[in-house]
């Protein structure tokens, strides 16, 4: 589920603003790493560490974003690649923070008696509720003008500047929203593991979100959440099956690019909740 | 007397050793249809692409409406009052009609960073977005998406956006390009109605069309201008004949 948020972050890059965004895992890692380093040093305030979370993964993505989002095409991927893999190697060199081995976290975050995160319950709730949350808050954002603006723009971007939009701004505070968004779920990916590592920003786990998005269906609501649904749920009915579990997912997830446009979601009789 | 609406000068550029506009000069006053007429080549949808903005001229400048726009991009442009169409018809092709008229005019009706409110719900947006489609005549297809209408209606919903935007100006590359007898008739009376309410340029090979709308018309050839007049003036000069209808002979 938490990867059902950040697919669902990426999705609004990816789906509704055209940018093929290689290097979505960082802003997890950086969610992720944010709560374990202020938890390292005592500060145990869930809504200090979210926040913090959230606010240091838009940062990373506003700089990612301002570098990124002036290119396109492979260049993007490239660009948005090699910057999470820089962040992913110096999560390796932060030796304080356990460097390539990563380092437990010393409690999960803690909302002051609010609701208490060890309680594996309340834990799966407030993830739904957050979910749920940003289902909302996508929803509204892809139909309101601003997200009129970046479909358009991934429509045809020369036809939405003769028209008089500047279609950068609009893209990188997607991009911006789409990060925090991410952190958030890296917060709390963190808070699921008790560990973190540099793992969590390796490209492989941007691939595997970018799969969850493509799987689900791009440009639908609730295409990524189902797409990290299906692949998780493959993962672990595959792995007890054979440990050559990904001769069978490739190609699964072959087929279902090829022959569903819309991902497993555009499959669903009449796609009843068509976010169009 | 006003400064025209348009004002050329020097405007050149080159694409390797190719210069698809060399020096060209050009005065448009308000409210005239002026066609850019030439063969194949000759530089006309690169003047276009420098009036509008796309196309950064190696030399020169254009001044629109007393202003200098030289440096200014297309989204710039387009807010100042320029709308175009494209050579090859360009729409969002996976909205609906109605949709790509209301994004035009919410280009021009403040700002897009508005993340709650359904645009679609906008009647701010709507309401205007529907009275341009009728009055081009696509206002029984307003809920058609855009890909799924005919090559006829998607050049006539290009220049419904145009007109959303409200424009002084209006630069259309070949708007009857493809189209059969009867669509480009229907077209050239869209284009006719506009007469004199809205600036016009436009490239054009179909002569009837030209020569239908035209007020005044620039003949252009290896990327300068060779002449420019009435119809009747540019019909008759020695040196259009020799340099271009030697080609098409029917002019």
């Amino acid at each position: 589920m938490i990867f059902a948020l950040a697919a669902l972050s990426l999705d609004l890059v990816l789906g509704y603003g055209g940018m093929v965004s290689f290097g979505h895992a960082a802003y997890l890692g950086i969610g992720a790493y944010a709560v374990g380093i202020l938890a390292f040093y005592g500060v145990d305030n869930g809504f200090l560490q979210w926040s913090a979370a959230i606010a240091a993964s838009a940062v990373a993505a506003l700089v990612i974003g301002a570098i990124s989002i002036r290119t396109s095409g492979v260049s993007f991927i490239m660009i948005t690649l090699a910057f999470a893999q820089m962040l992913y190697y110096l999560g390796i060199s932060l030796e304080t923070y356990g460097g390539d081995n990563g380092m437990p976290l010393r409690t999960r975050s803690q909302f002051a008696g609010l609701i208490d995160l060890r309680n594996p319950y309340a834990f799966y709730y407030l993830v739904l509720a957050l979910l749920v949350l940003f289902l909302v808050l996508g929803h509204r954002l892809v139909n309101a003008r601003f997200g009129m603006v970046i479909r358009a723009a991934k429509s045809n971007e020369p036809r939405a500047r003769a028209i008089g939009f500047s279609p950068f701004r609009y893209k990188l505070v997607a991009f911006v929203l789409a990060g925090g968004a991410c952190g958030l779920a890296g917060a709390l990916l963190a808070n699921q593991t008790e560990y973190l590592t540099p793992e969590f920003m390796h490209w492989t786990r941007s691939g595997e979100i970018m799969f969850m998005v493509i799987l689900g269906g791009m440009g639908t609501l609730f295409g990524p959440v189902l797409g990290a649904i299906v692949l998780l749920g493959l993962e672990d009915v595959l792995s007890a099956l054979t440990e050559h579990w990904q001769i069978i997912l490739g190609p699964f997830l072959v087929l279902v690019v090829l022959f569903a446009k819309r991902g497993l979601f555009g499959l669903l009789p009449g796609e009843v909740l068509r976010d169009g | 007397m006003a400064e025209p609406l348009i004002v050329i000068r020097g405007l050149s550029k080159s694409f390797g050793g190719l210069r698809a506009t060399d020096r060209v000069d050009l005065d448009v006053p308000e409210g005239e249809t002026h066609a850019v007429i030439g063969p194949n080549g000759a530089g006309k949808t690169t003047l276009i692409g420098q009036l509008a903005g796309d196309l950064k001229p190696d030399a020169g400048m254009t001044r629109f409406a007393g202003q200098d726009v030289t440096a200014l991009d297309a989204p710039t442009r387009s807010r100042l009052g320029l709308a175009r169409s494209f050579q090859i018809t360009s729409i969002f092709r996976d909205f609906t009609a109605v949709d790509n008229v209301a994004l035009a005019v919410q280009a021009h009706s403040g700002g897009s960073f508005r993340f709650w409110r359904p645009a679609r719900a906008e009647r701010a947006l709507r309401d205007p977005a529907l009275a341009v489609l009728d009055s081009v005549g696509l206002g029984d297809r307003a809920d058609v998406l855009a890909a799924n209408l005919a090559h006829g209606e998607q050049r006539q919903l290009e220049i419904a956006m145009a007109l959303a935007t409200r424009p002084r100006l209006l630069l259309l590359d070949e708007p009857v390009a493809g189209m059969g007898l009867e669509e480009s008739q229907r077209m050239v009376r869209l284009l006719g109605g506009l007469k004199g309410r809205v600036t016009i340029v436009l490239v054009e090979h179909d002569m009837d069309a030209v020569f239908t709308l035209a007020d005044r018309i620039s003949v252009m050839v290896y990327g300068r201008i060779i002449a420019t007049g009435t119809p009747e003036e540019v019909r008759g000069n020695a040196e259009v004949r020799r340099a271009y209808l030697g080609e098409e002979a029917t002019l």
